[in-house]
């Protein structure tokens, strides 16, 4: 398996790095022109609207920092999953009950003298909530044996019900419940921001964190090591005495967790309300994210930045060029496909190259 | 309720789940041969719009299916390439493509959405149609729906009574054995991949030029390709038991209707979800029915027997784990 390798960079790798990305990105490039030019869209135009769309000003690019945000905290808690070895697609489900979660806890801080305690009630209760969600898909896996997939894929599903039940339900609008979500918070609860940008230094510093605590847990820690051990070779841990299972459960609950911050984050920093669409698809995009780093934890944060560009810039596309939005998922998906076959094509090559010097010596 | 009227209800479940059966045969095909295409929830959207923009634009029903089934052998192709040939993680690949072929058919489709398109003409079959009963049930469709009918039985016949449906097994369970007869797995592998996606894209076909017709942004079949990937495991990559799993499941989904009509006060997303949460339990009674300790303790309620043995299967042996030549 590529998911632990982690090797310092010397100069032929970086050479080695930089042949590599070049030919990706070209694939990719000459991908995304072509299914441009299918749609029938003038690609140099599309390229330029998604660059000035999302680096095109400070507004934009706090745009741009606001998708960043809920990306890498979903990255940096997908790393403890995948480094044990489970595919925690549930993530999604977990930002959405971190949101229903953080909204619950503010619904209490409404007529509160102390609002600023809510406000920061509501991170720990979105950690919990997002936490619990993978638990329960964590202990499907690790007592039912069903699969971390369906099992994460299905409570998505229920998570998704359950904002829409609250939204028309219990917590409508007075008057009219609508797909615009509940009403809108009071000032006094939303996460202090930079009035000029509309963006929140805290939920910044809060990515931030979560990276600097991912990459000494997984690097420093007994626990990272531990899961790092597990993902490897299970079996041989028992003999060493380790419960894979309770890792199991740690490695979803961090993932969940962080996920739910992002999920309180989305709705106590960006839209101060709660909405069907809270979760935006970022859980499955950190999958993504964290694929296309493989699994290194400072690469997530530039490819999450990278991304949340993609995303950003592309909202310019049905404005100016009548197209749809989702070329940023088509040339995302693109990279990390790229990327699986050119590091696969270089490995298969690495390898004739190695059998062949190994006949050489032996001649 | 009379008689008409659960003719009506049946006939809606039949018609309903044609897609489904068709996608859920699909994989349990290339799951057999042990592979897994998780891609499906994407690939048939994107074979659902490229159906209903071909057929738009050629005003042919037929080259729309055709284009359909096309394209979703494409994406399954490339899950079985990238697996099979460059050993990539054949659940990240299925993965990103459902996200991508998402996204792209979208994308791509976006200027047809909500046009009105041509669609599959209902095809009374003569003298069956009038059977009372049966007759409204089964055999006053389209085509689709026979073909999703007719396919339960010939891929059970396939792969059960033909010596390829032996190679078809053999390759899912165990490919060394399959090369030491002088066969070569990868290729094997590769072709019951696009069979797979043909079926697939055939599904995809289904749901734009049939069951929900025309394109657009929700198009109405999200969701349908992770219920198929459930439901092969559900049907214990038996393509009955899979096919009966997708009736239970149409008929859930036509019940659903009806029931937010009687109870309108349960709100109507908990019928949207309640599949899920379902799809959870079985696969966890599933998992259960194959633990000792669990079925030492069923042992004393008798009833629930029949249950654990309808829903035990065990998964294709090599499944995920591709071939690796020495």
């Amino acid at each position: 398996m590529t998911m632990a390798q982690i090797t310092s960079p010397g100069p032929a790798q970086l050479l080695k790095f930089v042949r590599e990305f070049g030919l990706t990105l070209t694939v990719v490039v000459l991908f995304t022109t072509l299914v441009l030019l299918i749609a029938g869209a003038p690609p140099l135009d599309a390229y330029f609207y998604i660059l000035k769309g999302s680096l095109g000003s400070w507004v934009k690019i706090s745009h741009v920092l606001k998708t960043w945000v809920p990306l890498t905290l979903c990255g940096a808690g997908l790393l403890y999953t995948f480094r044990i070895g489970l595919w925690n697609i549930g993530i999604e489900g977990q930002v959405m009950m971190g949101a229903v979660f953080a909204t619950l806890t503010l619904r209490l801080g409404l007529n509160s003298q102390w609002p600023m305690w809510f406000l920061g009630l509501s991170f720990a209760a979105a950690a919990l909530g997002g936490g619990l969600w993978a638990l329960i898909a964590g202990f499907l896996k690790t007592k039912g044996g069903v699969n971390e997939i369906f099992a994460g894929l299905g409570m998505n599903f229920v998570a998704q019900g359950l904002i829409l039940w609250l939204i028309f339900g219990p917590w409508k609008r007075p008057g009219v419940a609508s797909m615009s979500g509940t009403e809108i918070f009071p000032q006094s609860l939303w996460l202090p921001y930079i009035s000029s940008l509309r963006l929140s230094p805290a939920a910044i510093a809060l990515a931030v964190t979560a990276v600097l605590i991912t990459a000494v847990m997984l690097r420093y820690s007994r626990i990272g090591l531990c899961l790092k051990a597990i993902g490897g070779n299970s079996q041989a841990c028992v003999l060493y005495g380790l419960t894979p299972t309770h890792f199991m459960l740690l490695a979803m609950m961090f993932a969940g967790g962080f996920a739910g911050i992002a999920g309180c984050l989305q709705v106590s920093g960006v839209y101060h309300r709660l909405l069907p669409a809270i979760s935006s698809n970022y859980g499955y995009l950190a999958l993504l994210v964290v694929m296309l780093s493989n699994y290194n934890v400072w690469v997530v944060p530039f490819v999450a930045f990278f991304f949340a560009c993609l995303n950003v810039g592309s909202i310019q596309l049905p404005m100016m060029l009548q197209l749809d939005s989702s070329l940023a998922g088509v040339i995302q998906g693109a990279l990390v496909l790229a990327t699986l076959a050119v590091s696969a094509w270089r490995g298969r090559r690495a390898k004739i190259f190695e059998a062949q010097t190994q006949e050489a010596v032996a001649k | 309720m009379n008689e008409f009227q659960v003719s009506i209800l049946f006939a809606a479940v039949v018609a309903g789940a044609a897609p489904i059966i068709l996608a859920t045969l699909g994989e349990t095909i290339t799951e057999r041969a042990g592979l897994i295409n998780l891609s499906l929830d994407g690939s048939i959207l994107l074979s659902a719009m490229a159906a209903f923009v071909t057929a738009y634009l050629t005003h042919s029903v037929a080259v729309g299916f055709i284009i359909g089934a096309l394209v979703g052998a494409l994406v399954a192709v490339l899950v079985a390439v990238f697996s099979i040939y460059l050993s990539q993680s054949q659940v990240a690949v299925g993965f990103v493509l459902t996200l991508m072929a998402r996204d792209l058919a979208y994308f791509i489709g976006n200027p047809y959405s909500r046009l009105q398109g041509p669609q599959v003409m209902p095809l009374p079959i003569p003298l069956l149609a009038d059977i009372p009963f049966f007759g409204p049930v089964f055999f006053n469709h389209n085509w689709p729906v026979y073909l999703s009918l007719v396919c339960i039985g010939i891929l059970t016949w396939y792969m059960y009574r033909t010596p390829m449906g032996l190679a078809l097994r053999a390759v899912g369970e165990h490919p060394k054995a399959v090369f030491a007869r002088g066969m070569d797995p990868k290729k094997l592998q590769l072709f019951y991949a696009v069979c797979g996606g043909l079926l697939v894209g055939l599904a995809g076909a289904t749901f734009s030029l049939s069951t929900k017709p025309g394109w657009g942004r929700p198009q109405g079949a999200e969701g349908t390709g992770w219920i198929a990937l459930a439901l092969v495991i559900f049907g214990g990559w038996h393509p009955v038991k899979a096919a009966i799993g997708a009736y239970l499941f149409s008929f859930l989904q036509v019940m659903g209707i009806y029931l937010q009509g009687w109870l309108p006060s349960i709100p109507t997303q908990v019928f949207q979800v309640a599949p899920f949460p379902l799809m959870i339990f079985t696969l966890l009674l599933i998992s259960l029915a194959q633990k000792e300790a669990f079925l030492a303790r069923v042992e004393k309620m008798p009833w629930i027997r029949p249950f654990i043995q309808m829903l035990s299967g065990t998964p294709p042996s090599a499944l995920g784990k591709p071939h690796e030549a020495e």
